[in-house]
């Protein structure tokens, strides 16, 4: 008798979690384009790690004898005003990309989870003031608040990372929520309750788990918010600093080259818009078989 | 309706202390005080001294708080770090700058959206709602400041057809003041294009998809008919009602856009005074912005609870 009230608590979200995700990876299998996106940010990470391999040239050598070169057999992309393989940089410009789009999506979830949990689960005085403050941070706009943020703390990859952070906390705060309001109603939880479950159990073994999808569907979209909004902040000086590249930031350099180099700002803004392109397909592709409307 | 009046206001109290609390909280982040800030830093230290003391920033956190708001509400933004010039003025003179822009980007975004979205959702796993889609999702991922180059090199660079930067006030010349908006104005109205085609279409499958509407269909009533009267005048509810969403993804985008195309609206002026160290003008642009989608978000709910009548019943939506 121990034994089975020991073991139903604890068994059954972890199989209805595995089942969900199988089930998840076939339908997201099957919806052709999200995969495509899949695969092509896989190949957009690992250009990025791979990047000193991969890459033809250093990113931050200077040549003066062939600065501003038009796209040809030597330098595939050019070579921009420091005479700095363009292509090289765009590959090493992956890196910030990458990092600023997952680490700010993930310091989002990491301070707006917890704080979501405590709200919902917990609900009266601490839910009511946890909810005016997301209440009150969403209605900034969130490019204004990311660069107040980002103007405060100066300029820095590491600082536009929390700036991007701190704007997408209250987005992950209401959901996280809005995910525990209705796992906490469930049966099981009313059962691991009635068999003497403490909060912490209820909340690791059981409401934590269960309301993870939403997170992930839209943590995965907001990486893709975030590429933009790190390149928005390199390219008006706040995110990346130079030497080191960022697609933000050679875009930015680029501009006072318009004339006479144009491909200078071409190839950047190609860069971020399919990274983007690829992360909201895939992002997208999850909500679908996530979302019961759409099923 | 006053009940609900009431409480909406009420609402939007503690939303309103905690909007002025994260601005303080950021303003006490700068490093420097605004003293030093101001005075520069060469300043004698007993010059920063007194000004600190005469800007009370010698008192108490809370202290500094309560007076800080109170010349907040007695409409006191304070004055520039840099020239000296008063805050709110500087700001008021800089919104029929953003509010065109914004108002021409609306109304781009919106002759995209609604037709878009519309089609998509009546033409579901189509190839029109395929191609609306994907061309929705790549707005949403092109960003904003490249396109604007972009279409600066095309339009300005190449063509010479418009002029790529500057702008000429509506009362001096309309045709002039049209051009120098147009470029900005649609690279804007893209994006907003995006995200309402987005909420358009979802909200449309939602609706047709509701009881009225097959009862409509059996009625035998035309699927024109049907589509605009009856499914979209819903649908589109959802999609104004999250009208403070579109505020902010315009006011961002108008710092962008502004800053591309040199328009002296209050996007250039936050980067502006992100460049010169004037936190104080920037805190005021900041201010502005969450005050104004705040408005925004009040207004649309009174016109809904003015026109919707499942609303009044309800008592109002939380």
């Amino acid at each position: 008798m121990t034994l089975a009230v020991e073991a139903l608590p604890g068994l059954r979200p972890r199989t209805a979690e595995r089942r969900g995700l199988q089930h998840l990876a076939r339908r997201f299998a099957r919806n052709r384009l999200a995969l495509v996106g899949f695969v092509v940010f896989v190949l957009i990470v690992l250009t990025a790690l791979l990047a000193p391999w991969v890459a033809p040239a250093s990113p931050i050598k200077t040549d003066f004898t062939a600065y501003l070169q038009p796209p040809g057999p030597r330098h595939l992309l050019g070579t921009d005003e420091l005479g700095r393989d363009v292509f090289s940089r765009i590959i090493f410009g992956a890196r910030a990309s990458l990092e600023a789009g997952i680490i700010s999506v993930g310091l989002g979830i990491a301070a707006g989870l917890p704080l979501g949990l405590a709200a919902g689960f917990y609900r009266g005085r601490l839910d009511d003031v946890l909810m005016r403050l997301t209440d009150a941070m969403l209605s900034f706009p969130q490019l204004i608040l990311a660069l107040a943020v980002a103007a405060v703390l100066g300029p820095g990859l590491g600082k536009a990372m929390i700036a991007i952070a701190v704007v997408l906390m209250p987005v992950f705060m209401r959901l996280m929520r809005a995910q525990v309001l209705t796992e906490r109603e469930r049966e099981y939880v009313d059962a691991a309750r009635a068999m003497g479950a403490a909060d912490r159990r209820i909340i690791w073994r059981h409401v934590l788990p269960n309301s993870l999808a939403p997170i992930v569907v839209q943590g995965s979209l907001n990486v893709a918010g975030a590429i933009i909004t790190e390149a928005t902040l390199s390219f008006l000086g706040l995110g990346t600093q130079p030497p080191t590249p960022s697609w933000g930031s050679m875009l930015n350099a680029a501009q006072q080259y318009l004339t006479q180099a144009p491909y200078l700002s071409f190839w950047p803004g190609v860069a971020i818009a399919i990274t983007v392109f690829a992360v909201n397909v895939a992002g997208d592709g999850l909500r679908e078989i996530w979302d019961p409307r759409t099923r | 309706m006053t009940l609900f009046l009431v409480r909406r206001l009420l609402q939007m109290v503690p939303v309103l202390f905690f909007v002025s609390l994260i601005i303080f909280v950021l303003i006490n982040l700068v490093p420097g005080d605004a003293a030093r800030l101001f005075l520069g830093e060469e300043a004698p230290p007993d010059a920063l001294a007194a000004l600190r003391h005469e800007m009370g920033l010698d008192r108490p956190l809370y202290t500094q708080y309560l007076r800080w708001v109170g010349n907040l509400l007695r409409g006191d933004f304070g004055h520039s770090f840099k020239d000296n010039r008063q805050v709110l003025p500087t700001l008021l003179q800089k919104v029929p700058i953003t509010a065109e822009l914004s108002a021409a980007a609306l109304l781009i975004g919106w002759s995209i959206a609604l037709p878009a979205g519309v089609l998509a959702a009546w033409r579901r796993r189509t190839a029109v709602d395929y191609s609306a889609s994907a061309a929705a999702l790549t707005g949403l991922s092109i960003p904003n400041f490249w396109l604007g180059i972009m279409l600066i090199y095309l339009f300005a660079v190449n063509l010479r057809w418009l002029p790529a930067s500057g702008f000429v006030p509506i009362t001096q010349d309309l045709g002039r003041n049209l051009r120098s908006l147009i470029m900005p104005a649609f690279v804007l109205g893209l994006v907003l294009a995006a995200v309402v085609m987005r909420q358009l279409r979802s909200s449309m499958l939602d609706v047709l998809s509701a009881d009225y509407v097959r009862t409509a269909n059996a009625k035998g009533l035309g699927e024109r008919v049907v589509l605009i009267r009856h499914a979209l005048r819903n649908a589109v509810i959802p999609v104004i009602t999250v009208m403070g969403i579109q505020l902010g993804t315009l006011l961002g985008g108008a710092v962008i856009t502004e800053t591309i195309f040199a328009l002296p609206g209050l996007g250039r002026l936050a980067v502006e005074s992100i460049y010169g160290r004037d936190y104080q003008m920037l805190e005021g642009v900041v201010l502005f912005s969450a005050f104004s989608i705040l408005l925004i978000n009040l207004m649309v709910d009174i016109i809904y609870s003015l026109l919707d009548p499942r609303i009044k019943l309800a008592g109002g939506r939380a």
